[in-house]
C-alpha cells in the first residue's frame, strides 16, 4: 500500500470540526423576543402523531420550555375555488406562531389530493429545507464521522408540479428554475454556513445535462459566494457527489440544491448515520416562519402501538427550539436524547432495543430533569 | 519431448473447443436478441472482429491502452478502429460524429470512454455524448454491480443490476427562458419507451436467471410522468409472473442501498435516477474504477464504466484505475462470443485484484495495468503454453511508469 499517493476525489479541505457544537441547528434571522412563544403543533389524528403528541405534552412539562402547544389538524379541504389549501385554523395559527412542529403526514401515489408536504410548503412559502446528518454515538452504522448539513431549495423545480400528457402516451413534466428562488437558497446556504462555523458548500447541480436551468442555479450559487470569501465554494455534479457520498461521507460540510436532488441526497444521507427515524429536518420560509418535522413516513403498520422511535421529531425540535434562541433547552433535550441512545438500555426497537415509545421518552425527560 | 507439449496442447486445445465452449458460444449473448435477430458481427475471413473505440476524455484514452495492451498480449482477435472525438478538446464536429456512426453501422460493437460534457451553454443544448446515445437509439444502460473478491469496501458481497433508460426523461435537452431569470427544463416520458426498457429489464432478468425487478421513480411527486412510467412498468411485470415485481421512491432507494443493498436484484428507472444510482451503487462496491457498464440499442451494443466519469483530474499521473475498462472489454469479447479470451481478460482483472496487488487510498483503488498484463500471460501459459517474454516485458514497462 501506497500512502504517498493523494486521492484526486478528495478535495485537501483541513476541517477542524470539533469545535462545531451545533448540528441541529438552523439560520434564522427571527429574534426570541417574548418568553412565551406559541407553537403550533400539526398532525394527523389516524397516524402515527397521536403517540407523538403524547410524548411532547410529557416533554414541555419535563423540560419547563416557555412553550404553549396549540395542536392543529391538517387535511387537504377543497377551497371555493376548487383549489387544494389547509384548514383555515391552521392557517391563521401559524399565522400567529411563526413556528410549527409537524409529525408525518401521508402522500397518496400517483393519485387523489396533492402532497400536504408540498401543500404547506407553498401555503407559507417554505423556500429551503434543512437536513442536519451527523452520525448518532451508539448507533452503529457503516459509516462514522459523518457531519453534514443538506439545504434544499424547497419551493420549485421539479416539484413544481406542473405536468401534462401532450398525446395520449407522452407526458411532460416542467421543471422550473428561477434566479430568484436560487439566489435565495444560494443565500440562506452560506448564511447558515458562517452562522455554523461551517467550512464549506457545495453546489450540487447537473448542468452538463441541464445546461440552462441547473446551470442558472448554478450561476447564481457563484455569484453568492463571492459575497462569502470566508465560505470555501466547490461544485460538483450530482452523480459525482453521490459516488463519493457512499465512499467517503466525511469530505461534505453544507451541500446546496435544488429540489429534487435535495429530495434524494437527503435521504441516502439520512440512510449514512441510521435512517429517517433519527434525521430531524427544518423548513425555513420568508418572515421567520418556519416548520419543523420528522420526514419519516406515517409508519400505519405500528401506528398506535406505542413502538415508534420519536428521535426524529425530538431532534426537530431541538433545532426548533434553537430556531427560537432557546438555546439552553435544546441543549438539554439534545443531550438527554443522546445520553439515552448511548446508554443502550432503554431504546425503540429500530434503534435495537426493546422498549415503547413512551418508555424512550419517560427516559429521556427524566434525563432532563436530572439536569436541573 | 516437443510432441509431449504439442499433444498436452492439443488436449486443452481440444478442451477449450469442447462441447462446453460450443455451448457457450451457441447462446446469444445479444442482450437486445429480444427485440431483432441477435447479430453479433459477422466474423472476417482471417476472424478478427472490428471493434469501434471512442477514448474519449480524460482518463479515457488510458485506460484504452491498458484494453489495447492486455488484448495484444492475450492474442486477442479484435481489431480497434479508433476516434478522438472531445467536445472539451475542441475535436468534435458533426463530420466525425457521423464518422463514428458509419464505423459503428459496419461494427455494431464499441468500447467507449466518457466524452466529456462541458457546463457552459453555448446555444448547443445536447452533448455529443447525448447524440451519439439518441443517434444509435442506445436505449438501455446495463450497469452490474458486483463486488470484486478481495477488495472489501463497506458492503461486500453485492451483486445487482441497474437498468437505466437513456434517451428521454431529465436528459431531453428541451430547455427555454419563459421571461428573464425563469427556466423551464422539459422531461419528457413516453409509453413507448416506458414499455420497451420495462420489457428489457424484464427479458434481462428472465434471461440471467434473476428473481426480482424493482421500478424506482418518484411517481407521489411527478404524477403524470413517472405515473406513466410505472404503469408500464406494471403492465409489462404482469406478462412475466415468475419474476417478482416491486417498486420503490427514488429517494428511499437511495437511502436502502446504503443502509441494505441486499435486498435489490433488478432495478429499473428512468434517466437521471438511473444516474444517480448507477453512481451511487458503483460507490459501495469501491469506485467508478470498479464497475464495468454497457449500453444496448436493438442494433448496437457499446462497452463503457459503469460509472461514467472523464476523470480529468488523473491524467497522465498513471493512477486510473483500468479495472472497470478491462472488465467492460471482457464483456465485449463475451458480446463477440470470444468466450475463451473474455474468460481469460476478465479472471486476469479478478486474480490480481484477489492476490491484493493494488494501492489503496481512502476512497478508491489503484490498480497497476502490469499487474494485470502479467495474469494474463499466466493465464495463457497455463491455458496454452505460450511464451512469456513479450508480456513480462510490456508489464515491467508498465510497472515502472
Amino acid at each position: 500500500v501506497d500512502s504517498q499517493v493523494t486521492c484526486p476525489w478528495r478535495s485537501n479541505l483541513v476541517r477542524p470540526r470539533k469545535h462545531i457544537k451545533n448540528c441541529y441547528a438552523t439560520y434564522s434571522p427571527f429574534q426570541a423576543t417574548s418568553s412565551v412563544e406559541i407553537i403550533m403543533f400539526l398532525f394527523n389524528l389516524q397516524e402515527l402523531a397521536g403517540e407523538m403528541v403524547l410524548m411532547f405534552s410529557l416533554f414541555s412539562v419535563s423540560t419547563k420550555a416557555p412553550i404553549q402547544w396549540e395542536e392543529r389538524s391538517v387535511t387537504a379541504i377543497k377551497g371555493p375555488s376548487g383549489r387544494w389549501m389547509i384548514p383555515p385554523e391552521a392557517k391563521e395559527s401559524m399565522d400567529k406562531s411563526k413556528i410549527g412542529l409537524k409529525g408525518p403526514l401521508k402522500t397518496p401515489i400517483a393519485a387523489g389530493h396533492p402532497s400536504m408536504n408540498l401543500l404547506l410548503r407553498k401555503t407559507f412559502d417554505l423556500y429551503a429545507n434543512v437536513r442536519p446528518c451527523a452520525s448518532i454515538e451508539g448507533y452503529k452504522t457503516p459509516y462514522d464521522d459523518v457531519n453534514l448539513v443538506t439545504i434544499r431549495e424547497n419551493t420549485e423545480g421539479e416539484y413544481s408540479g406542473i405536468e401534462h400528457v401532450i398525446v395520449n402516451g407522452v407526458v411532460q413534466s416542467i421543471k422550473l428554475i428561477t434566479e430568484k428562488a436560487s439566489k435565495r437558497i444560494a443565500e440562506y446556504a452560506f448564511e447558515y454556513a458562517r452562522n455554523n462555523q461551517r467550512i464549506s458548500v457545495t453546489a450540487v447541480h447537473k448542468a452538463n445535462i441541464m445546461r440552462m436551468s441547473d446551470g442558472l442555479f448554478l450561476r447564481k450559487c457563484r455569484e453568492v459566494a463571492e459575497n462569502y470569501k470566508d465560505i470555501k465554494f466547490t461544485e460538483m455534479y450530482l452523480d459525482t457527489v453521490c459516488l463519493n457520498m457512499v465512499q467517503d461521507p466525511t469530505q461534505f460540510d453544507v451541500l446546496v440544491m435544488p429540489n429534487l436532488y435535495g429530495d434524494i441526497l437527503s435521504d441516502l444521507c439520512a440512510g449514512l448515520i441510521g435512517g429517517l427515524g433519527v434525521t430531524p429536518s427544518g423548513n425555513i420560509g420568508a418572515n421567520g416562519v418556519a416548520i419543523f418535522e420528522s420526514v419519516h413516513g406515517t409508519a400505519p403498520d405500528i401506528a398506535g402501538k406505542d413502538l415508534a422511535n420519536p428521535t426524529a421529531l425530538l431532534l426537530s425540535a431541538v433545532m426548533m427550539l434553537r430556531h427560537m434562541g432557546l438555546h439552553g433547552y435544546a441543549k438539554k433535550i439534545e443531550m438527554a436524547c443522546f445520553d439515552t441512545i448511548r446508554d443502550k438500555k432503554v431504546l425503540t426497537k429500530d434503534l435495537g432495543g426493546n422498549s415503547k415509545c413512551s418508555e424512550f421518552t419517560n427516559e429521556i425527560c427524566r434525563r432532563v430533569q436530572d439536569m436541573d | 519431448m516437443a510432441a509431449a507439449i504439442g499433444g498436452r496442447i492439443n488436449t486443452i486445445v481440444k478442451v477449450l473447443s469442447g462441447p462446453w465452449l460450443q455451448k457457450l458460444s451457441s447462446r446469444s449473448f445479444t442482450m437486445s436478441a429480444c427485440f431483432c435477430t441477435p447479430e453479433a458481427p459477422p466474423a472476417r475471413a482471417d476472424s478478427t472482429f472490428r471493434v469501434t473505440m471512442v477514448p474519449g476524455d480524460g482518463v479515457g484514452p488510458e485506460l484504452m491502452t491498458a484494453v489495447k495492451e492486455v488484448f495484444k498480449a492475450g492474442n486477442v482477435p479484435v481489431e480497434f478502429e479508433e476516434f478522438h472525438l472531445s467536445e472539451v478538446q475542441n475535436m468534435a464536429s458533426e463530420e466525425k460524429l457521423d464518422q463514428v456512426l458509419a464505423s459503428m453501422k459496419n461494427n455494431r460493437v464499441a468500447i467507449k470512454g466518457k466524452i466529456h460534457t462541458p457546463m457552459e451553454y453555448k446555444g448547443e443544448l445536447a452533448s455529443y455524448e447525448m447524440s451519439l446515445r439518441r443517434k444509435l437509439d442506445l436505449f438501455a444502460n446495463v450497469v452490474h454491480v458486483n463486488s470484486l473478491p478481495g477488495y472489501s469496501t463497506r458492503h461486500n458481497n453485492l451483486d445487482l443490476v441497474i437498468i437505466r433508460e437513456q434517451t428521454e426523461g431529465e436528459y431531453s435537452s428541451l430547455e427555454h427562458e419563459s421571461v428573464k431569470g425563469v427556466i423551464e427544463c422539459l422531461k419528457i416520458i413516453t409509453r413507448e419507451k416506458s414499455r420497451r426498457i420495462a420489457k428489457f429489464a424484464f427479458d434481462y432478468a428472465t434471461k440471467k436467471g434473476r428473481s426480482k425487478v424493482t421500478a424506482v421513480h418518484k411517481a407521489n411527486i411527478m404524477k403524470l410522468g413517472d405515473g406513466l412510467f410505472l404503469q408500464n412498468c406494471a403492465e409489462v411485470a404482469e406478462l412475466y409472473p415468475k419474476i417478482k415485481y416491486e417498486n420503490m421512491i427514488i429517494d428511499n432507494c437511495c437511502m436502502q442501498l446504503v443502509q441494505n443493498p441486499y435486498q435489490f436484484d433488478v432495478l429499473v428507472m428512468p434517466n437521471l435516477y438511473g444516474n444517480i444510482i448507477d453512481n451511487l451503487a458503483a460507490g459501495l462496491v469501491g469506485g467508478a474504477g470498479v464497475v464495468p457498464g454497457e449500453s444496448y440499442s436493438s442494433e448496437y451494443a457499446v462497452f463503457e464504466t459503469g460509472a461514467r466519469h472523464p476523470f480529468a483530474q488523473a491524467v497522465g499521473r498513471n493512477i486510473a484505475n483500468p479495472t472497470a475498462m478491462l472488465l467492460s472489454a471482457a464483456n465485449m469479447l463475451r458480446h463477440l462470443s470470444l468466450e475463451y479470451h473474455s474468460q481469460m481478460v476478465s479472471e486476469a482483472v479478478k486474480r490480481v485484484i484477489k492476490q491484493g496487488k493494488f494501492m489503496q487510498c481512502r476512497v478508491s483503488m489503484f490498480i497497476c495495468p502490469g499487474h494485470i498484463l502479467h495474469e494474463t500471460g499466466t493465464w495463457m501459459r497455463s491455458t496454452k503454453g505460450e511464451s512469456k517474454g513479450g508480456v513480462e516485458r510490456v508489464a515491467a514497462q508498465w510497472r515502472t511508469a
